[in-house]
């Protein structure tokens, strides 16, 4: 931790150095972040309700996801590139020194720019919070919270599993995109719009509806399409850990496995 | 220099195999938001549901040609300095350069247009057109690769004047993501935004070729719709060769 911090404090530094430019990107990394948001105003510019859902509400699982999404992205986005480093020979320096690889891979390149993203989502949430139509009691309240962390743990777990799955895949990295840049936007969107199948995908192999869905469906106080216990909607804290232990195996799997380029 | 750039930008099928995984989970992610939309909404825009699930899995389809996430390669090397090496060719810049875009456009189409229209078929019904369209949705495509070029040709000489690119080359991204379409098909888009929209060149990459796809446009507009595209690209193209110019003298004051 010490050390991902100083690493972290090392590249903000550097990409201090160009202050006009590091600015323009986090403008650009929110306005990239806010489309999506402009998307689903659009929609909503057409009907009030889309899949029984009301605007503020899906504004709201946008916020959340979003947020939790941007947070997993700042902390440890750039492990994906981990496939470029396979290609490129650069693992093999990161082995040679004395801090783990996914650490300096997390904290490569890290800039403020990547707070971008939070912008747009945190703000989503904030306005939709005051508009959504539910009786607020403590625990709805503290679920959101919750939700948001355990939603960017999921997020961080499945950002480290896909990148140890490039131990393999090498060339793979832009199809594992489907899972962690796809999964921040399926889980923008209510599960109602999705097929069941997808849904019931989403929820039991790459658990993306912990992620907000099942914990907004307390929030919301709505009934679950899928007809799933209510204990599951209280699950998200516990599958997040599940996820975090699996990236974390797969992760020690995948280096132990690795055999340098070789040239 | 064509048939090089093909081979060159066809060289590696399996990760563009990985790049269509990514476009066919988008494309059902997508698929599915659209139906709920015109499930609430049929005929939006003058599109049905059927109609809304085409263009969805059509444009993850074309994202590689018209390569709405990325610019050129030759932005990099302005700002390496290897442009010195480009210029000193005994061929046009701009030409070369186009040459190995349309070639990166073929390429991409082959192996990375397939997939998701294959999936969407499989999972959905999809409105396919027929040999008159296809033809038709031929050459706009090729005219929505000329503007794509034309745009980031000009995106990518900025960088003589500012530098850094990325600042320029992100708000060149959220223009052409938000105003092809690809977020929400610009029929979607309300009044005067929608008047906007369409009337910019990033229509011409996705939402202006979909629609000659889908048979939305035929006889006489049809070839406004293609005239549209025609304008854009040539418009594009015309200042992209002014600017060409006026870099040529700008290298030389810079001393090479």
């Amino acid at each position: 931790m010490r050390l991902y911090a100083l690493l972290a404090w090392t590249w903000i530094r550097s990409a201090a150095r160009y202050p006009l430019s590091m600015a323009l990107l986090t403008v650009g990394v929110a306005l990239v972040g806010a489309l999506d948001l402009a998307g689903i105003l659009l929609l909503f510019a057409h009907a009030p309700r889309i899949a029984g859902f009301t605007a503020a509400e899906v504004v709201f699982l946008y916020g959340s996801s979003a947020t939790s999404f941007a947070i997993s992205d700042v902390l440890l986005g750039t492990s994906e590139r981990l496939g470029r480093h396979i290609r490129e020979g650069t693992l093999d320096t990161m082995l040679v020194r004395p801090v783990s690889p996914l650490v300096q891979i997390a904290t490569e390149d890290f800039s403020p720019r990547r707070l971008g993203r939070l912008v747009p989502a945190v703000t989503a949430l904030a306005l939709a919070l005051p508009r959504l139509e539910t009786a607020w009691t403590p625990g709805r309240a503290a679920m959101v919270v919750v939700m948001v962390a355990a939603g960017a743990a999921i997020f961080s777990g499945l950002w480290v599993l896909t990148s140890a799955l490039q131990f393999v895949l090498i060339d793979g990295h832009a199809a594992t995109k489907a899972v962690t840049h796809g999964g921040s936007f399926l889980t923008q969107y209510p599960m109602t719009m999705f097929g069941r199948d997808l849904v019931r995908g989403v929820t039991f192999v790459v658990p993306l509806a912990f992620v907000n869905w099942q914990p907004a469906l307390y929030v919301l106080d709505r009934p679950d399409p899928l007809g799933l216990p209510g204990a599951l909607r209280f699950a998200s804290p516990a599958v997040a850990v599940a996820v975090c232990a699996a990236a974390g195996v797969a992760w020690r799997a995948g280096l132990r496995r690795y055999r340098s380029t070789g040239s | 220099m064509a048939w090089y750039g093909f081979r060159r930008h066809s060289a590696y099928p399996l990760s563009a195999l990985a790049e269509a995984t990514a476009n066919v989970a988008f494309g059902f992610i997508r698929a599915f938001v659209l139906i709920a939309l015109w499930n609430a909404r049929p005929s939006l825009g003058g599109y049905d549901a059927t109609d809304a699930v085409t263009f969805c899995f059509l444009t993850q389809a074309l994202i590689g040609p018209v390569q709405i996430f990325g610019g050129l390669e030759l932005t990099r090397r302005i700002r390496d300095g290897d442009v010195a090496v480009d210029l000193h060719r005994p061929v046009d810049l701009q030409g070369w350069w186009l040459a190995d875009d349309l070639a990166r456009a073929a390429a991409t189409l082959l192996l990375r247009g397939g997939p998701p229209l294959v999936a969407g078929a499989l999972a959905f019904p999809l409105r396919l057109p027929g040999p008159g369209a296809l033809a038709a949705f031929g050459v706009a495509l090729l005219l929505a690769v000329l503007v794509s070029f034309g745009l980031r040709y000009l995106v990518a000489l900025a960088v003589f004047w500012v530098h850094d690119d990325r600042g320029l080359s992100s708000a060149a991204l959220v223009m052409g993501m938000f105003f092809s379409g690809m977020i929400v098909p610009l029929v979607a888009f309300p009044g005067w935004l929608g008047e906007a929209a369409r009337a910019l060149p990033w229509a011409a990459l996705i939402q202006v070729p979909a629609d000659v796809f889908l048979g939305k446009r035929t006889g006489a507009d049809l070839l406004a719709a293609l005239g549209f595209q025609a304008a854009w690209a040539v418009a594009l193209l015309g200042a992209g060769r002014a600017v060409t110019a006026a870099v040529r003298r700008r290298l030389v004051i810079h001393g090479g």
